[in-house]
This record gives structure tokens, C-alpha cells and sequence, in this order.
């Protein structure tokens, strides 16, 4: 070993520095990054002039300017008096809500048929099948298509609503129920609700570590549910009721009051979730069996019940196979949410369209899209990174 | 998504390549063979392919206008459906020669878009459209406060409707989507109970549904919407040669010269109708512009003139039946005023 070292050494001052490897690795690195840097200065100079020459206006101080369209579903205030920044704000809230509430549906959904595909009852196995099947195999524009315009003719006119129980109701103008106004003291009720899911964090981490050292199991989930429920049920009660309702009623056109869940939004996030849960199914199936048969004989063996095996034995170990080709789903279905658009969902692309054309600034716009998607990729990865890095941990 | 690639596309287009599409637009389009024009993906009586595919309506017979200005052949055009978000990027990359798509000039399109309107071939106005079986007694625009109101997204509409309802202090909820179709389609379910975009276009759209009977426009204007046809900055041969061609539409109408009897009216002792129809010795009326000295000539065979034209897509010839009202010619209490070819 030492000698050979010696003797490398020794050949590398011979030869000259454009054969070192390592020299000559860092030079043509150089290389790359200059020429990029000048492909990328060539081409924002010439787009600069070019932008210049044909009279358009260009840079990014449009965002300050007076918005004047308005928008249907914003998590912030919004009005045609807003700025432009803010609507492409409201439209990526938009994207991200959608996206979010469609990875947790689709996930959960996904599981359970992947999961179902694999189960020993006949019935189980073949609908899951059929979903994955059918599923997978439509373009998701359509999905889209058919849960938007399904909705939409199906569902009666406002005059005609379905009455559905707690004061809600149904329509093809979409989901009202009630809205909860929160009266005065209500942050005691949050300050407990807090309070419940750090105590149960605390206990479930001591009855493992009990478990752990006696073999005696507490009942986790049960103790939970009661803190989670327990605590915020007493605090609303001490603090005197302070909840009222804002019930949707019947004006001229629509119902107004309460909350909506318009029918874009609920065909977009339906036509996601059922899509991507195909192919988290698929996802989860093969990590299910991707873990070895002697895995669960052996969980068998030592006397766990089905349900424990699969619960403590197989998933943990079928979630390392899993996480990295769910994220890439993840990703996907955050991508394939920019298909808002044909529905009319105010999403980042919508009204960062919207923006470009009232504004002409295409080139400028389609930067804030690419820069956008491309943060929320970076973060859903970086966040499945981390939690495939601690699954991973927990192998023995 | 198709759509935001193409403006995607555009937008990279328009920064690298702007330069080709340069200066001398008229010599592309002779080297091409025939001039590129940006219209609706259907409007009716404005531009929409008909049963045999054929682009037809007022604003693609303004293209063939242009082409008949440039080539002598009306026939040579292509036409680009463009939606009304597509539209400025595909004349800005010079995807497109000239956009003649029922567009709304204004003073944001003329300066930071980069445009150059040549002139209004349609005065129009904003309106609505209801389904008055399902909304009787609703016969004012003003009625519809809390109305959900279906939109396309990156038009002038979108800004009145913002606009309209905030100074009559009315709510609404606008249901936006970015393909007439689309909008048509979830007008036609029910998603909305209104549709607004311009009046004109209101009529049209109306032919298209299921039961076009059942729609009234409202009586309300709320905007004033002229459409004309746009060119890029940069290249004023080709601005005036669309321009002139609009301005030769409107004098062959004011003169009398029609499609049928364009060829006698080159014997016509009249010295203006001479000097249009470039008949007169030793012209330079269109040689000065860049085409051949009988362009007007070419310009009323392809397609008449404006009267014409306008009957044909959009008046008693049509299925719209629109009256011809203040796109009349001045002569006749109208707005449409050419200035003189001389
Ligand atoms: N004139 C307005 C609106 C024009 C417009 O796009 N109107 C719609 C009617 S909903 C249309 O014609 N769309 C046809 C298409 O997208 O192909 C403007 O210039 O912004």
C-alpha cells in the first residue's frame, strides 16, 4: 500500500498537470459551469433586447400593479383592488390546498388498496384490482372531466338542493355546511387541543418505553382519543359555549352563508386523489411484498395476530420500498393539479396565466411558475428525504 | 396544461427568436407563401371552422383580406385558433402575422403588449346572457347580485365584470375558465347563472347551446369592447398594409365597388373609383405600400366589401342576424370611417 502511494506520487510530478485526473476533473468542471454562465447571460441579454426592441414591457414591477380581476376561492382577502402579486399568492395557496389535502386522500386511499390487493377475501381483492386497473389507465384530464361535469349534472339547481342533516346541504353549485364562529375565550379550546397531542406524544413515548422494558402493552390509541377529545370538550365547556353557527340559507341565485366547497375544487381534488391512489396502491403493494414471507411466518410464530403482523412487522418494513417512488407520486399529483385550469380552480397556473395576459408579461410569469413548482417539488422531497431517512433508522 | 406549454413555448420563443421575426414581416410572409393568422377556436360569425373545416366569419375573412392585399389570392392564409390567453404571446413570438381575433383594443394592449391595433372591424359592447326558464322576472344585469357568473379568463371581460359589479356595489361569484368550450359547456350545465363576454359574441355562443331559445341577452352594455385586428410593434410596412387593407374594405363599401361587380367598376368614369381600383395611369397607390397597384381589386373579390362581409358572417346572411347599428358606415349614421386612398 505505502509504497504504491509513494510511487503514484512520484509518477504525478513527472507527468504534467493536464493529466492529473483530479486536475483535470476540476478543469472541465470549470469549463461547464463558465460556459453555462455565459449561456445563461447570453440568452437573458438577448431577451432583455429582444423584449426591449419590440416595445413590450418587461421586468418584474407589474406585480405591484392594481390586479382588477377578481377571483372565486381565496385563503387570504382578495379583491379586483389587490395586486397582481398577491393573485398569483392567492392561486399558489389554491395549488398548495388542493395539493395537500390531495396527498392525505390519496394516500390513505391508496394504502388501503394496495393493501386490499393483496387480502385473502375474494371480493376485497378484485375491487381493488378494478379500481387500479381503471384507474390507472385514464388520463387524469379526463378524470377531471368526469367528476367536474358528472357533479355538475347530477346535482340539482340551488332552488332544489339536497337538505342534508346538520344544516347542510348539497347542489351543483357545490357542498354548503354550517361555519363556525368562534366567540370570545375559544383560544382556550385550541391552548387544550395542543396541550392533548403533547400529552399524548408524551404517553405513547413512555408506554413504549415500558413495553419495551416489560413486555406490558397500555392502550395508546385509547388514551389519545380521550385526551384529544377530553380536554378541548372541558375547556369549551368552561369557557361558557363560545360557538355559534352561520347556517347556509336561499337568496335569489345561490345559497349564501356558511361554507362552500365548490364543485371545481371537489372534482379536482376527488379526480387527484382517486388517480394517485391507483398507483400508491401499486406503490404499496409491491413494497408489501417486497418484504420477505419469513418475515410474517416469523411474527406468526411468536404468536402475533394477523392484524399485529401487518400493523408492527410487515409495513414498517415495506415503508422503506415505498417512500421513494411515493414521493415521485407525490410530486406527480402536485404537477397534475396545474390541470385546474380546465375546470376553472383558481390555481397558481390559472391565475398566473390570468396575469400574463392582462399583463403580457409572458417570460416574467412563466419564471415565477417554474421557480414555484420547482420550490414545492424541492420541499415535498426534501420532506420525504427526511422521513425515509427516519424510517430507516428504526431497522435493527 | 397543453395551453400553458404552448404559452410556455411562446414565452421561451419570444426570448430567443424574437429577432428573426423581425422588421420586414412582408418579406417573410412572400417567402412563405402565404400570411399566418391568429383567430378563435370557433366563434361563431367572427371565426370558426364550418362542416367542411373552413375557417369562415367576419374576422377570418379579414384574413383573407390580407392575403388577398398581399398575394392576389385570398386562399393564401393559415389559420392559428388561438384562446384568448395565447393570443398576445403568439403575435409577440411571431408565431402569427397578424391577430384577427374578435380582440378588444386598448390602451394596455396598444403600449405594454406591444401591439398595434389597426383599426376597429367591429364596434361591440359587453353584455350578459341568462337562462331565462330558470331565472324568470331577471330582465336587468342590474338583478344579479349573488349570481355565480361564468367568464373567460385573460379577457377585457374578466376587468368589466370586476368593474361593474363593484361601482352597482353587487356580489357575484366568477366561475373562470380558460377554453370557450369550457366556459360554454358549464354554462350550459348550470354552473353559472350568467355568461358575460361581448355581445356579439353572446349571440353567437347562444346558436351553440342546447336550447338556444331559453337564452336572453340582457339589455345592459357595460363596456365598450371595438375589435379589430393587431400587428406587432417594430414594423410599420406591414402595420400599414393591414391597416389600409380594413381602411380599402370600408371605401369599396362607401364607393359602391362589390364583389360582384368589382371588374366593371374598373371601367368607371369616376376618378376616385379609378384611383382605389388602381386604374389610373401612372399609379403608385399600391406600389407605395408594398403590394401590387390593383391590391383593392384583389382585396373585394376575395371577400367583398365591409357591408358585405358583415352581412354575410355576423348580419341578415347569417344565423346571428345582428343589425348593422353604429358599424354602419359614417354615411350612413354609423362609426366606420375610412380615411381617404389617394
Ligand atoms: N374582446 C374581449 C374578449 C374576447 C373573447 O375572448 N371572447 C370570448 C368569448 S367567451 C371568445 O371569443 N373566445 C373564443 C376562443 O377562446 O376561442 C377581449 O379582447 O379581451
Amino acid at each position: 500500500m505505502a509504497s504504491q502511494e509513494i510511487l503514484g506520487r512520484d509518477a504525478g510530478s513527472r507527468v504534467s498537470l493536464m493529466n492529473d485526473p483530479k486536475i483535470r476533473g476540476i478543469f472541465f468542471q470549470i469549463v461547464v459551469v463558465a460556459l453555462l454562465a455565459a449561456a445563461i447571460y447570453w440568452i437573458v441579454g438577448n431577451t432583455v433586447e429582444n423584449l426591449r426592441r419590440a416595445n413590450i414591457a418587461s421586468g418584474f414591477s407589474f406585480l405591484r400593479g392594481r390586479a382588477g380581476f377578481d377571483i372565486s376561492d381565496s385563503l387570504i382577502a382578495y379583491s379586483s383592488d389587490s395586486t397582481y402579486g398577491r393573485a398569483i399568492i392567492v392561486g399558489l395557496l389554491n395549488t398548495i390546498v388542493v395539493a395537500v389535502v390531495g396527498i392525505i386522500t390519496a394516500s390513505i386511499l391508496g394504502f388501503l388498496i394496495g393493501i386490499g390487493r393483496l387480502s385473502r377475501n375474494w371480493l376485497v381483492r378484485k375491487i381493488s384490482t378494478v379500481y387500479v386497473e381503471v384507474f390507472r389507465n385514464i388520463p387524469p384530464l379526463l378524470v377531471i372531466f368526469f367528476w367536474y361535469f358528472g357533479v355538475l349534472s347530477v346535482l340539482p339547481p340551488p332552488r332544489d338542493s339536497y337538505h342534508l342533516p346538520f344544516g347542510s346541504f348539497l347542489n351543483g353549485r357545490g357542498f354548503y355546511f354550517p361555519k363556525a364562529i368562534w366567540g370570545e375565550g375559544s383560544w382556550l379550546i385550541l391552548v387544550a387541543f395542543v396541550l392533548a397531542i403533547a400529552m399524548s406524544w408524551f404517553v405513547a413515548r413512555k408506554a413504549r418505553q415500558r413495553q419495551m422494558a416489560t413486555g406490558q402493552t397500555f392502550p395508546i390509541l385509547w388514551t389519545s382519543i380521550g385526551l384529544i377529545v377530553g380536554l378541548p370538550l372541558l375547556a369549551f365547556i368552561f369557557s361558557g359555549f363560545p360557538l355559534s353557527f352561520d347556517f347556509p340559507k336561499q337568496s335569489t341565485f345561490n345559497l349564501t352563508g356558511g361554507f362552500q366547497v365548490k364543485p371545481e375544487f371537489l372534482a379536482l381534488y376527488l379526480a387527484l386523489s382517486f388517480y394517485t391512489a391507483a398507483f400508491i396502491g401499486e406503490i404499496v403493494r409491491a413494497g408489501i411484498m417486497g418484504v420477505n414471507k419469513g418475515q410474517s411466518e416469523a411474527s406468526f410464530a411468536l404468536g402475533l395476530r394477523p392484524a399485529q403482523t401487518l400493523r408492527q412487522v410487515v409495513v414498517p418494513q415495506a415503508m422503506r420500498i415505498v417512500i421513494p417512488p411515493l414521493t415521485s407520486q407525490y410530486l406527480n399529483l402536485t404537477k397534475n393539479s396545474s390541470l385546474a385550469i380546465a375546470i376553472g380552480y383558481p390555481d397558481l397556473v390559472a391565475t398566473g396565466g390570468t396575469v400574463l395576459n392582462q399583463t403580457g408579461q409572458a417570460i416574467e410569469v412563466v419564471v415565477i411558475w417554474m421557480v414555484v413548482y420547482l420550490g414545492l417539488s424541492l420541499v415535498t422531497s426534501a420532506f420525504m428525504n427526511w422521513f425515509n431517512a427516519k424510517m430507516a433508522l428504526v431497522e435493527r | 396544461m397543453k395551453n400553458s406549454v404552448k404559452v410556455i413555448l411562446g414565452a421561451a420563443a419570444l426570448g430567443l427568436l424574437a429577432s428573426a421575426a423581425s422588421a420586414a414581416t412582408l418579406d417573410d410572409v412572400k417567402k412563405k407563401g402565404f400570411v399566418q393568422c391568429g383567430v378563435s377556436t370557433g366563434l361563431a360569425g367572427f371565426s370558426a371552422p364550418n362542416d367542411k373545416g373552413d375557417w369562415t366569419g367576419i374576422d377570418a375573412d379579414f384574413c383573407r383580406a390580407v392575403a388577398a392585399a398581399v398575394f392576389g389570392d385570398g386562399t393564401k392564409v393559415k389559420f392559428t385558433p388561438l384562446s384568448a390567453k395565447e393570443r398576445f404571446t403568439a403575435l409577440q413570438s411571431g408565431e402569427i402575422d397578424v391577430l384577427s381575433r374578435n380582440t378588444t383594443w386598448t390602451i394596455n394592449r396598444d403600449t405594454a403588449l406591444g401591439l398595434n391595433f389597426v383599426g376597429v372591424t367591429y364596434y361591440d359592447g359587453q353584455g350578459f346572457m341568462i337562462n331565462a326558464k330558470k331565472l324568470p322576472g331577471v330582465n336587468s344585469a342590474l338583478q344579479l347580485s349573488g349570481a355565480a357568473v361564468c367568464v373567460q379568463s385573460g379577457t377585457t371581460t374578466e376587468l368589466n365584470l370586476a368593474d361593474y359589479f363593484k361601482a352597482n356595489k353587487m356580489e357575484y361569484n366568477p366561475v373562470v375558465f380558460e377554453k370557450l368550450e369550457e366556459v360554454n359547456a358549464a354554462y350550459d350545465a348550470g354552473r353559472c347563472d350568467a355568461y358575460t363576454t361581448d355581445q356579439s359574441g353572446l349571440y353567437g355562443i347562444r346558436l351553440t347551446l342546447g336550447a338556444p331559445d331559453d337564452h336572453v341577452v340582457l339589455p345592459e352594455i357595460i363596456s365598450k369592447e371595438p375589435l379589430g385586428p393587431a400587428v406587432r410593434q417594430g414594423d410599420d410596412q406591414w402595420y400599414h398594409i393591414v391597416k389600409w387593407t380594413y381602411f380599402a374594405l370600408l371605401s369599396a363599401e362607401e364607393l359602391g365597388i362589390t364583389q360582384a361587380n368589382v371588374d366593371e367598376m374598373k371601367n368607371s368614369g369616376s376618378p376616385e373609383i379609378k384611383r382605389v381600383l388602381g386604374t389610373e395611369a401612372d399609379t403608385k397607390i399600391g406600389t407605395d405600400l408594398g403590394v401590387s397597384n390593383d391590391w383593392v381589386v384583389n382585396v373585394v373579390k376575395a371577400v367583398g366589401n365591409y357591408g358585405e362581409m358583415f352581412e354575410k358572417n355576423v348580419g341578415a346572411g347569417s344565423p346571428l342576424k345582428i343589425a348593422r347599428g353604429i358599424n354602419a358606415l359614417w354615411t350612413k349614421g354609423g362609426l366606420q370611417y375610412a380615411p381617404p386612398i389617394r
